[in-house]
Parts: C-alpha cells; sequence; structure tokens
C-alpha cells in the first residue's frame, strides 16, 4: 500500500500531540495540586492532636474545665506542677533503666544469634528461624502466667527485674531483623575472612559488624522505644507503688490518681513524648531504614 | 553469655556444633520463656491455683470457658477489630503511602507529619485522644458542633469506643506507612511504561501491576497486624482507665473494658482473670485459647517465609 494514503496528514498529527500534550500536562498540574492539597489537609489533621494538647497544656485549671480551645493565658508553670504532683521524674528514671539496660542486654546477646542463623550451616537452621518468628509473634499474655510465678516465687516481682533479665538471652524481634539484614552481606566476605584465619568470632568483630552498623542501630533503637514506651510489662510487674511506676503506666493513672484536670494531664503527656520526638530528629534516617527492614517480603 | 564469647574449637570442623555454641543462649531463652512456660500452662489449665493451694479439677476449666459470658463478648470484640480496625488501617496507609510517594513538593516535612504520631508511646497517644474525644471538653465535638453537628460519646459510648479506637490507629500508622512506600518504590518503573502503553488506566495499573508487586509486603503486614489485633491490649486498656476516670491498682473495682465491656478482648479478660482475681488456672485456659487463635495466623506467615527461604 502506498504510504500517502495509510500516514495521515503530517500537520494533523504534529497538532494532535500538541493537543495531546497540552491536555495530558495540565491533566499532570491539575494531578499535582490535588494530591499536594489532599497532602496538606492530612498533614493537618495529622498535626490537631498535638496542637490541641499544646493549648490544653497551657490552661489554666479553671479553664481546663470549659470547653475553650485557645488558652486565655499561658500557663507556663503548668509544667512544673506536674513536676510537684507527681513523681515524674522517678518514673523517668526508672524506665530510662529499664530501656538503657533492655538495649544493651537485647543488642549483645541477640548479634552472635543472628550471625549464626545467617551463616552457619547446619540442620534444623530452617527450623531455629521459624521458631524465632513464632516466639516473635508469640502474644506475651500466653505464658504470661508461668513465668510470672516464677519471677513471685524469685521475690522479683514489684520491681522491672522481670523484664530486663529475660533479654540477656536474646530478643526474638531483634534476631528477626539482624538476621534479616546479615543474611543480605555477601558470603565472600566472611568466606574471605576464614581463609585469613580468623575465627567466628573475630569474623563477626571485625567484618560483619562494621557491615551490619546500621541495622544495629535500628534494632537499637527499636528496643529502646519498646522499652521506653511499653506498657503491658511494667503493668504485670512494676506493681502499684507510685515510686515503681514507669512513665507509661504513671502517665496512665496520672488524670484519675492525682485528680487532676485535662490541663495538667496533657502538660505531663507532652514531657513523657518529648524525649522520643527528640530521639527521631537525631536519628532519623536510623528510622526510616530500620522500618523498611521490618517490612520485608515474605 | 561466656558461651557466645569463648571462640569455638578449631577441632570441631561441622558448622553445626558451632551453631549450638552460639545459639545456646537463644535456646536456652527459647526454653525457659516459651516451652516451659507453654507446657506449665497446659498443666495448671487443669488445675484450681490462687497461687497459695493447687488443686487439680479436670476439665471444670474448659466446661467453664465454654459458659464465660466475658469470652464470648471479647471474641466479639476481636472480630471487630480484625475484621474493620486491620483492613482500615492498612488500607490507609497503603493509601497514604501512594499519596506521598507522588509528592513533589515538601516531601520531607509531611513524611515526618505522618510518621511522627508512630513514635508517640502508646500510652500518651491513647491519652491524647481520650481528651480530643471527650464529650464534655474534647476538641473534636466542639469542632463539630461549629458544623451543627452533635458529637457521640466516643469513648464513653459502646457503639463509638472501637471506632474511636480505630481513628488513633489511623493516626499512629506511619510505621506501616513507610514498609508501603518503600515496597511501591521498589516496583520496577518499565512496568508502569509497558501497562499504560497497553492503554491501562490508573486502577487498572494498581490491579496489575502494583498489587501483584507488593503482595508479600501487603500479605506480612496484614497478617502481622491480624495477630496484633489479637492480643490488643495497652490502648483498650489505657482507653477504658482514662474514660471511666478509675484507677486500675491491686483490690480496686475496675471492671474492664469500660464501656459495657465493648473495649473488653480476651487478653484483658486474661490479665484481670488470672492477674486481679489471681484465678491463675482459668487464665491458663485463656491463654491457650489465645496461643490458638494466634498460631493460626502465625502458621500463615510461617509458610510465607518458608516459601521465600525457598526462592532465595
Amino acid at each position: 500500500m502506498s504510504a500517502t494514503i495509510t500516514a495521515p496528514p503530517r500537520a494533523a498529527v504534529a497538532r494532535g500531540a500538541r493537543h495531546d500534550g497540552g491536555r495530558a500536562r495540565r491533566r499532570r498540574v491539575l494531578m499535582w495540586i490535588a494530591t499536594h492539597c489532599v497532602a496538606i489537609a492530612l498533614a493537618l489533621m495529622f498535626l490537631a492532636p498535638v496542637v490541641f494538647i499544646g493549648l490544653t497544656a497551657l490552661m489554666t485549671d479553671e479553664q481546663a474545665l470549659t470547653s475553650e480551645l485557645w488558652p486565655q493565658s499561658w500557663n507556663w508553670d503548668n509544667f512544673a506542677v506536674v513536676f510537684e504532683k507527681s513523681l515524674l521524674l522517678r518514673w523517668a528514671g526508672n524506665t530510662l533503666m529499664y530501656a538503657a539496660l533492655g538495649t544493651v542486654f537485647t543488642v549483645v546477646s541477640s548479634v552472635p544469634v543472628a550471625y549464626a542463623l545467617a551463616r552457619f550451616r547446619f540442620r534444623g537452621r530452617r527450623l531455629a528461624f521459624l521458631v524465632v518468628i513464632t516466639t516473635m509473634m508469640l502474644p506475651p499474655q500466653v505464658v504470661a502466667v508461668p513465668i510470672y510465678l516464677v519471677w513471685a516465687r524469685l521475690g522479683l516481682t514489684d520491681s522491672l527485674w522481670p523484664l530486663i533479665l529475660p533479654m540477656v538471652l536474646g530478643d526474638a524481634f531483634s534476631i528477626f531483623l539482624l538476621r534479616q539484614f546479615l543474611v543480605t552481606i555477601p558470603r565472600d566476605y566472611t568466606d574471605a575472612a576464614k581463609v585469613d584465619g580468623c575465627s567466628d568470632l573475630r569474623t563477626l568483630l571485625r567484618v560483619v559488624l562494621p557491615m551490619a552498623r546500621p541495622a544495629i542501630a535500628a534494632v537499637a533503637l527499636f528496643q529502646f522505644f519498646y522499652c521506653w514506651n511499653d506498657y503491658y510489662g511494667p503493668l504485670l510487674y512494676a506493681g502499684v507503688e507510685q515510686e515503681k511506676l514507669t512513665l507509661s503506666l504513671g502517665l496512665a493513672t496520672f488524670k484519675a490518681f492525682h485528680s487532676v484536670q485535662w490541663n495538667l494531664t496533657m502538660a505531663a503527656t507532652l514531657m513523657v513524648t518529648a524525649p522520643v520526638i527528640i530521639v527521631f530528629f537525631l536519628a532519623q534516617r536510623v528510622f526510616i531504614e530500620g522500618v523498611t527492614l521490618t517490612g520485608v517480603k515474605g | 553469655m561466656t558461651a557466645v564469647h569463648a571462640a569455638p574449637p578449631r577441632r570441631w570442623r561441622g558448622e553445626g556444633l558451632r551453631a549450638l555454641v552460639w545459639l545456646s543462649p537463644w535456646i536456652a531463652g527459647v526454653s525457659i520463656f516459651f516451652v516451659y512456660p507453654l507446657l506449665s500452662t497446659v498443666y495448671f489449665s487443669f488445675h484450681r491455683y490462687d497461687m497459695y493451694t493447687l488443686e487439680f479439677i479436670g476439665l471444670d476449666n474448659y466446661r467453664y470457658l465454654l459458659q464465660d459470658a466475658r469470652v464470648a463478648t471479647s471474641a466479639r470484640n476481636t472480630l471487630w477489630l480484625v475484621a474493620v480496625m486491620v483492613p482500615a488501617t492498612v488500607l490507609f496507609s497503603l493509601a497514604l503511602a501512594q499519596l506521598v510517594i507522588r509528592l513533589k513538593a515538601g516531601v520531607g516535612l509531611l513524611r515526618t507529619i505522618f510518621y511522627l504520631p508512630s513514635l508517640v508511646p502508646m500510652t500518651a497517644g491513647t491519652i491524647t485522644f481520650v481528651f480530643l474525644l471527650n464529650p464534655g471538653t474534647g476538641p473534636v465535638n466542639q469542632v463539630l458542633a461549629w458544623f451543627g453537628i452533635e458529637g457521640p460519646d466516643w469513648f464513653g459510648d459502646p457503639a463509638w469506643s472501637k471506632p474511636s479506637l480505630t481513628m488513633l490507629s489511623l493516626w499512629g500508622c506511619g510505621q506501616l506507612t513507610v514498609i508501603f512506600m518503600a515496597a511501591l518504590l521498589d516496583v520496577p518503573r518499565h512496568l508502569y511504561e509497558a501497562a499504560a502503553i497497553d492503554g491501562a488506566g490508573p486502577w487498572r495499573q494498581f490491579r496489575s501491576v502494583t498489587l501483584p508487586m507488593i503482595a508479600p509486603v501487603l500479605l506480612f503486614a496484614l497478617v502481622t497486624n491480624v495477630i496484633y489485633a489479637l492480643q490488643y491490649f495497652s490502648q483498650a486498656m489505657i482507653a477504658s482507665r482514662v474514660a471511666s476516670g478509675v484507677t486500675d491498682s491491686a483490690g480496686s473495682s475496675f471492671s474492664p473494658g469500660y464501656p459495657d465491656e465493648s473495649l473488653l478482648t480476651l487478653p484483658q479478660w486474661l490479665f484481670h482473670v488470672g492477674f486481679r482475681d489471681y484465678s491463675m488456672g482459668y487464665a491458663c485456659v485463656l491463654a491457650l485459647l489465645l496461643f490458638g487463635t494466634s498460631m493460626i495466623f502465625t502458621l500463615i506467615l510461617l509458610r510465607q517465609f518458608r516459601r521465600a527461604e525457598e526462592v532465595s
């Protein structure tokens, strides 16, 4: 067939293309505006709770009883009153001990286990990994009764030790996360170390650890946050005395126990949340990389 | 701990023995904190035990399970969480991730705003929502009132308490959103281009390209969130306590699941039975029920992982 019949006039092609291009561009611009508007609206909704907490935290006791949203006067000393009314500093100290010791124990005990699971070839290796996942997903309440009885017999209830000590023997979630990272390190590196006469331990310390630093940082952060935020564990073990509570436990009883208004409760809430947010801004990248690691394809 | 740091002797050529040495602290941990208590839970489930006297009562605890109205209530509540809260959270996170990866301006700031609430301590987040939604002075009902809408009683109303917690869950969806963002960005661009050339619109592209590519991540997220819903405890407990204004300390008459047991979940009931009423034997039966249901979903997860291991 001749070209003159099948090919549309060149001008029409050009016009059509320009026309389509214009429409596509206009649609792209509209889409751009729409997505950004939706995103900003959502962001405002995500921020709103924080704004309302902040505003309420600064109200007077009287105003906190009203339905007004904007403080008439800015009562910064509400934050000081929280310290007077409750043992906030004591709670923070307890929480810090739990989180710091828990994190150190977890990292030291979980790294070798994760390394062995990721590198050694042995029978039952797959089974061991499945056990890690099973214990990771196990609701903590399932085994709570017998474990509680053991700690009670040892006289360690009414303290945070039943929560801290088990971490000496490894934490399933941390092992899982580290293992997922360590399997991605090419065998060549560890094999080369072996050829150079490195023991397993030296290989781990000199070759693997430097490469695994981001994963270890993520695990440490996650564990620290887990302990810092933990409510169930301290509820079970910390007892009821005010001096022995953690921040989350103390905060949960703060309003009713100290019969205070929402303004002080919100001030306390802000102070419990602030450290977490500060740590996030200091270690933002570690977080995002770590979270991505948890979403590993099944 | 010493076992970890001692370098295994050279004569152990097989990696099996070395693995055993390296894994021994963890194996001890699993034995002490998983295998032993699980067997012990089965043992106690046939007994009446209040921490002082232990009495064998056969299947009585199991018989009581069938009559326990609280168990039926918690099962219904959990079913609601699995059927509504989990899908809502997963879908919302996925939609939010889709939105964020399309943003061109202000990405860093917006991403941070969406992510931060997921870091807020559970207690702080829950108390915040109880405050925001409290019917007397809560900002949400004030704002609704500007539009002439009379807001419900939220955490004080059995019909609205679970939706209120769902909003809390949506607010804290940042982790899941980041996971989905990573998965979405992993989808090769040329697949979309090929689909577009074949004339696939946005919805068709999502169904035929995005969904199959992120299916493993999506399944992982769904299953883990279902398991978390089965063990739902802290948020419900804190919301009940703060909204009812009762502190739960030993000896107090706090009834879990306020309002009207609408927030009662199996783990909370177990906690109450075991550690407030000290009916340890019956608590163990509840524990086994919880174990059974969560194992069903854990098995799905394990199968998924085994498949992934075979591929790699």
